[in-house]
């Protein structure tokens, strides 16, 4: 047992940090700093740099453009990125549909599709909830009937982050209403352009445009779009939502964990700072010791072939830290809480700010974090999933 | 609404003060102070004292022995008792079969039984659980069998409190195996001196003996002692723990413990001041304290909703579950104020007549037993667990 | 970066574990926890015979050279045994101040009886004021002829018992709660001026009340040094008694599973039930959680930066204080009132996780101790 960096691991850190000083402009960190919101070109002109640097899917297979490196790499990159202040890579293209296209697609899908994901010329988003389709996924009613070389899609999908700005979207979708339901469903491609798709916003309570429902009228989609074997959809499914829970958090936490301290080092409580308060730096410690043991919880599973128990747990605690450094900052800033301007959100605001600078974001961050626990499978289905698998209940 | 209290009640609330100051011997505060077991002889005496008085069952119907007072009343006397050191009352006869008892028993029954339990003089334990019934109490497997004029009883009870000591038990047996199982439940009051009856000592984690496991081989029950009737047993039992649930609420305990411990937290030193003063632990006194104040509240709505006539229904199962989590809260802060003078474990400390000098502060030997002992406050009287079922199904709908 | 052990301690992890299943059934625990000593000399010499009172005692001394890992598989064992002998007071704690502070002489003469089994230790350094503060410190040293005289009481020293000597703690100079102007000091328990009242507490072990009148010591360490050495040393102590609770918690983690699903109620095992699923799968996370802790712990306490090291103690104390609270409650409460009973080993464990959090400082503390580090 040892938890030192090898040599070899320090070199790479600093390296990766060289390259984000290098790459990363100021305004840009500055945004992801302070918790404001970001333009689609904000996130491509990052994501397009890690790929200019062959970083941009290290995850991948090295003939495809991934990149040899140990677990412990993977590790210290990702964390890198975040306490750097990159703008967070958009994964439904190149942590969810591309490893099942690698995986599971043809050899016309890989040359197809994968390029444009490397690229970021072609922006994803997820298909997979329906308004009565939320904790039990398999439920699922978007038909998909085949009519000569194409399939005919009707149906809504609901919850879907950011397809306003998206080219492509990877559905579910039954094609078969016999024996169970998880043996009917099906894994589409779908072009957004196609006629007969409409996306309509979702506003959540943080005011912000993030999801949205899609409506598929009569959609036709050709059949060599279909990953995979007809109704074999839910295998694809599953291995996606691996990857989806396997995200490492701890960089994003310490990210929160940091913006958190310098705020109650600016707050004033009692005629002293917020952070000296004896009842506040508890919290603060208690979180900071939460988010050491999620650390060490997230060493212990690196590297885990199988990382199947692991990534539903290291969701509930990890979605639950997150949800706990909001709730501590919008604690933080107090009555600064309440205003709401939402162009205050947006970088280039150049009104004084209402209150101290940092403030702006922290009520609608704490809002828009109740969503971690309930999306990629709620808490409450990883608990499920739990009890079954690993305590065999 | 109304919070304040008339003239009237304000006088009562002296006189129960200045009765309590007067009466209540010097010996059994001491005990209930250092949290020492009172046992059945002292709990006996103080009954006595208030049976004298009138007072032993204020939550009675006057013509069986109460006090006819208001729910007001019966909270201002629960509250002025609670700020001496009174023992904690012994459910099973006053709060449990006596209700029972001027509610669905015979005048012969009513006429055997209340009065000894309202003077203390008879003892009385509860036969529900068996040990494949626990949370399903339903599935009890305890046989009464119809012979002539008696019962003859056969089964095994378990977690009786008491049991040892008791002169009654009243006990959950299953008089028939058709239809469902609630269906085929009847209500028995046994004699604990009838032969047959073997009730065994079952050591729980405090070190203390409160819970038996009683064994019952062809035990003769006179017909009489059974309660309403054949097989509606279930119904007596479910009203029963309608208000065994009331009063586990223990508001005035919980007040008693909590200014316990506030008084050894007053006294224990932590970085050279009093425990009190240190700002994490009061935070944590003052949110028991808080979660105390509105658990009172909700105990004084369900009041007032009795006094005005609404029967309270599945809502006080509210009751139970943060009744008893606020007492294990509260004994759970105890020991923490001890630091390290919780791990010393000799029991012979609380038993009258130890006269060596205490090991730590001499506050400190009772704790440790009743914080273990609390644990069982969310098990029994139907587990938190199945407090939360009945809300959800009864209250909620769901 | 690893967490596997090696092959040397997978052979430690596999006897220790023979051990316990073999030496420690419920039933041999009870008798031993009734005994007059409170646990087996046997067992002692089987521990010294199989090299772990040695294991990490340095090589020229007699011992292992074994490391924070070792101990940490060691204690795990203890830990799911409910192993009541005085391994933390005499090896991890007594050896550790000798390893830590001793002079040489100290070292050669009591490290090789250490390692045989020949020599048991006990640390004194609670006070009825002093709470979990090491340096409140109000037992009084003075010189007297070669040596010093030590007057006062120390409360709650597990093992003193049966220790042949015991490390005080007592002020050589400085206010009563001064980090500076703490000795350690070894004191022989048949000194006269010593008077001990023994007592069992509460998760199984003995326990004694020390009252020192003019009691004969020699230093342990440097004069005024004590407060660093117990800094150090009773950082190695929490860090194996992090191990300990961890294998307290999976005992219990896997016995509420395993009962669950065979306690049958309504008609179903009572693990069917959606709550109580959930209920164990928040425990079974608490277990992975404070595993954790307890790794990042035992790699971290060796660590060249001391407010890293004690960051890392305090960081694991709180961590495993919170997790052994819920899971031992919660163990006893799925349990129903079997868990209530002193027969089945539940409560035991409650009870031990419960005073593992109260030692060395429970999360309160160690939570306030993180804050200002």
């Amino acid at each position: 047992m040892d938890i030192q960096f090898r040599d070899g691991d320090l070199a790479f850190q600093a390296e990766v940090r060289q390259f984000i000083g290098e790459n990363l402009p100021a305004d840009l960190r500055d945004k992801v700093q302070h918790g404001l919101h970001l333009d689609k070109e904000d996130y491509v002109f990052w994501q397009r740099k890690l790929n200019e640097r062959g970083w941009f899917a290290p995850h991948w297979p090295v003939e495809l453009g991934g990149v040899e490196w140990r677990p412990t790499q993977h590790y210290i990159f990702q964390n890198e990125l975040v306490e750097g202040y990159c703008p967070p890579v958009m994964p439904f293209g190149v942590r969810m549909v591309a490893p099942v296209i690698f995986t599971y697609g043809s050899a016309e899908q890989k040359q197809r599709f994968l390029p444009g994901i490397l690229d970021s010329t072609a922006w994803w988003c997820q298909g997979y909830s329906e308004p009565g389709s939320g904790s039990d996924l398999a439920s699922l009613q978007t038909k998909a009937v085949r009519e000569g070389d194409h399939y005919i899609v009707n149906g809504t999908k609901t919850w879907t982050t950011l397809a306003q700005f998206s080219d492509w979207i990877f559905c579910l979708v039954r094609t078969s209403n016999q024996g169970k339901p998880q043996e009917g469903i099906s894994f589409l491609l779908i072009d957004m352009k196609s006629p007969g798709i409409e996306v309509t916003p979702i506003i959540t309570i943080d005011g912000s445009h993030e999801v949205n429902s899609v409506f598929f009228t009569d959609v036709r989609v050709p059949v060599e779009n279909l990953i995979g074997e007809e109704n074999d959809g839910w295998t694809y499914a599953k291995f996606l939502l691996l990857f989806e829970r396997s995200n490492s958090l701890t960089g994003g936490l310490k990210q929160q964990l940091h913006r958190l301290r310098t705020i109650a080092d600016q707050e004033r409580a009692n005629g002293a700072a917020l952070s000296a308060d004896p009842g506040f730096a508890a919290q603060l410690a208690d979180y900071e010791v939460q988010l050491r043991t999620y650390e060490f919880l997230e060493l212990r599973t690196l590297g885990n072939p199988n990382p199947g128990a692991e990534a539903s747990y290291l969701k509930i605690i990890g979605t639950d830290l997150q949800q706990l450094a909001s709730e501590l900052t919008l604690r933080a800033v107090a009555h600064y809480g309440n205003p709401y301007i939402r162009d205050a959100l947006v970088h280039g605001y150049n009104q004084p700010a209402v209150g101290p600078d940092y403030a702006a974001p922290a009520a609608p961050q704490y809002f828009n974090y109740r969503k971690t626990a309930i999306y990629a499978g709620s808490n409450e289905i990883q608990r499920n999933i739990l009890s079954k698998a690993v305590l065999g209940m | 609404m109304d919070l304040a209290f008339s003239d009237d009640d304000l006088a009562f609330r002296d006189e129960v003060r200045v009765f309590v100051k007067d009466n209540l011997p010097a010996d059994i505060a001491e005990s209930v102070r250092q949290g020492r077991a009172i046992d059945k002889p002292d709990i006996q005496r103080w009954q006595r004292i208030l049976f004298d008085q009138g007072w032993a069952a204020p939550g009675w119907p006057v013509e069986y022995g109460g006090t006819g007072w208001d729910a007001t009343k019966r909270y201002i006397f629960d509250e002025a008792m609670s700020e001496f050191d009174t023992p904690e009352t012994v459910p099973f006869g006053l709060l449990m079969v006596g209700p029972l008892i001027y509610t669905f028993g015979t005048d012969a029954q009513k006429e055997r039984f209340l009065p000894k339990i309202l003077n203390g003089e008879e003892w009385w334990c509860q036969g529900y659980s068996e040990p494949g019934a626990g949370s399903d109490l339903a599935s009890l497997q305890t046989k009464a069998v119809l012979d002539g004029d008696h019962y003859v009883v056969n089964g095994t009870k378990t977690w009786n409190s008491s049991a040892h000591i008791a002169d009654w038990t009243f006990t959950l047996v299953r008089t028939s195996s058709e239809g469902k199982q609630q269906e085929g439940i009847s209500f028995l009051l046994i004699d604990m001196k009838t032969p047959g009856i073997d009730p065994n000592p079952i050591v729980s984690i405090d070190g203390g003996h409160h819970f038996n496991m009683t064994y019952y081989t062809d035990v003769q029950v006179p017909v009489e002692n059974r309660i309403g009737e054949e097989n509606k047993g279930w119904t007596y039992a479910k009203y029963l723990l309608g208000h065994e649930r009331q009063s586990i609420s223990e508001v005035g305990l919980s007040k008693q413990r909590l200014r316990r411990l506030k008084s050894i937290a007053g006294e224990e030193r932590s970085d050279g001041e009093s425990l009190m003063d240190d700002k994490s632990f009061a935070k944590k006194v003052a949110e028991a304290e808080v979660l105390l104040t509105s658990h009172e509240y909700l105990n004084l709505r369900f009041l007032a909703e009795e006094a005005a006539g609404r029967p309270i229904g599945a809502e006080v199962s509210l009751l139970k579950i943060r009744g008893t989590e606020i007492r294990q809260q509260l004994t759970e802060l105890t020991i923490e104020a001890l630091g390290y003078y919780a791990a010393p474990f000799e029991l012979e400390q609380l038993t009258d007549g130890w006269n060596e000098p205490s090991i730590g502060p001499e506050y400190a030997a009772a704790q440790m037993p009743q914080y273990l002992f609390s644990r069982a406050a969310t098990i029994y009287g139907g587990s938190n667990e199945i407090q939360r079922n009945i809300i959800a199904k009864m209250v909620l709908g769901l | 970066m690893d967490f596997s052990l090696s092959e040397e301690q997978q052979l430690l992890k596999d006897s220790v574990q023979r051990f316990v299943r073999d030496e420690y059934v419920l039933e041999s625990r009870r008798k031993l926890v009734a005994s007059d000593t409170g646990y087996s000399e046997d067992n002692w010499a089987k521990m010294a015979e199989l090299g772990w009172l040695a294991m990490p005692l340095p090589e020229e001394f007699g011992g292992i050279g074994g490391g924070a890992v070792e101990t940490m598989v060691l204690m795990e064992e203890f830990g799911r045994g409910l192993v009541v002998e005085p391994y933390m007071s005499s090896i991890v704690i007594g050896g550790g101040f000798l390893v830590a502070g001793g002079s040489k002489e100290q070292k050669t003469e009591l490290l090789p009886k250490l390692a045989a089994g020949e020599l048991k230790l006990a640390f004194a350094y609670a006070e009825r004021q002093s709470r979990f503060d090491l340096n409140d410190v109000e037992c009084k040293a003075e010189k007297s002829g070669d040596g010093y005289s030590i007057s006062g009481h120390k409360g709650v020293v597990f093992h003193a018992a049966t220790a042949d000597k015991i490390v005080v703690s007592a002020r050589t100079s400085g206010g009563s709660r001064d980090a500076a102007g703490i000795t350690l000091f070894l004191i022989d328990n048949n000194s006269s001026g010593l008077t001990r009242r023994d007592y069992p507490t509460v998760d199984g072990l003995r326990a004694s009340e020390l009252e020192m009148d003019g009691v004969a010591g020699t230093v342990l360490g440097k004069v005024g040094g004590g407060a660093a050495l117990m800094d150090e040393v009773v950082g190695q102590a929490i860090a194996a008694i992090c191990a300990e609770a961890v294998g307290c918690m999976d005992v219990l983690q896997e016995t509420t599973n395993e009962y669950l699903k065979t306690r049958v109620q309504f008609g179903v095992p009572l693990s069917k039930f959606q709550v109580l699923q959930h209920r164990m799968v928040d425990m079974f996370m608490e277990c992975e959680q404070a595993r954790s802790m307890c790794y990042m712990v035992n790699l971290k306490i060796a660590d060249e930066d001391p407010t890293e090291r004690a960051k890392a103690v305090s960081a694991a104390k709180v961590q495993i204080g919170n997790s052994g609270r819920y899971v031992g409650q919660q163990s006893v409460q799925l349990h129903g009132g079997m868990g209530m009973t002193d027969e089945l080993h539940v409560g035991h464990y409650f009870k031990r996780l419960t005073m593992i959090d109260t030692m060395f400082g429970n999360k309160d503390h160690h939570l306030k101790r993180y804050a200002d580090l």
